[in-house]
């Protein structure tokens, strides 16, 4: 497992090597990237800043992939999220999933992301030609994130 | 008790501060809100009741009747955007 918050870059390809490199009992390995777009509610975004609580981050972030590795057998977690200034395309989330079967992989990358989104302490501020505005919570990732609760 | 108060976001810009430490004598987190609250202006604003905000107690987000332990690092933050 590996957790990551950090101002740099990250590398998909090489994130999957390392992942399956020396080891032949991965089956499958699933990968989201979020990228930061140009356009928001209407407006263009020039930048954004993201804002994180370090140490409640970090601890948020290890207790949804503990929780994905309870609800699906799970071979290796990577979870990379960026913090600072970002420019529209930058990469800002990698989450890499690795299992034995694709359909544990896509389940697992698919409630990490939406976990995330509702529970880890990152917020986004955008630069428009308006002017600076923080991004507001969906009530669409609260939905996503509710479908993952066990009845 | 004493609490060590963190504000993030929109909430740490509103209020002008990032970090507190203050001498506390509730027992809940919705007795600090209420403390915050009274302070009025942009404190009452945001806290108001219906305004969308969470609070960690030492790096968990917790409902507003959890007790405070002293020495708490208590978080008041708008929900997260992340991701």
């Amino acid at each position: 497992m590996k957790i990551l918050v950090q101002t740099e870059a990250f590398d998909l390809g090489a994130e999957v090597d390392a992942m399956s490199r020396g080891r032949t009992d991965i089956g499958a390995i699933a990968s989201f990237v979020g990228l930061a777009r140009d356009l928001n509610e209407g407006s263009g975004v020039q930048a954004m800043t993201l804002e994180h609580y370090p140490g409640m981050t970090e601890k948020a972030l290890a207790a949804l992939v503990d929780e994905a590795c309870s609800r699906w057998t799970l071979l290796d977690v990577t979870v990379i999220h960026r913090v600072g200034r970002l420019l529209p395309g930058d990469p800002i989330v990698l989450v890499v999933v690795a299992s034995q079967h694709r359909g544990e992989a896509f389940a697992a990358c698919e409630f990490i992301m939406d976990y995330l989104k509702t529970q880890a302490p990152f917020w986004k501020k955008e630069e428009t030609a308006e002017g600076e505005r923080w991004v507001e919570a969906r009530s669409s990732d609260d939905a996503a994130a509710a479908r993952w609760v066990k009845s | 008790m004493k609490l060590r108060v963190l504000y993030f976001a929109r909430l740490r810009e509103h209020f002008g501060v990032a970090e507190e430490t203050l001498d506390f004598a509730g027992a809940t987190a919705a007795d600090l809100v209420a403390l915050l609250q009274a302070r009025g202006g942009v404190w009452a604003e945001e806290l108001a009741a219906g305004r969308a905000f969470r609070v960690a107690v030492n790096q968990d987000i917790v409902t507003l009747d959890a007790a405070l332990p002293d020495h708490a690092e208590v978080a008041i933050f708008p929900p997260v955007t992340g991701g």
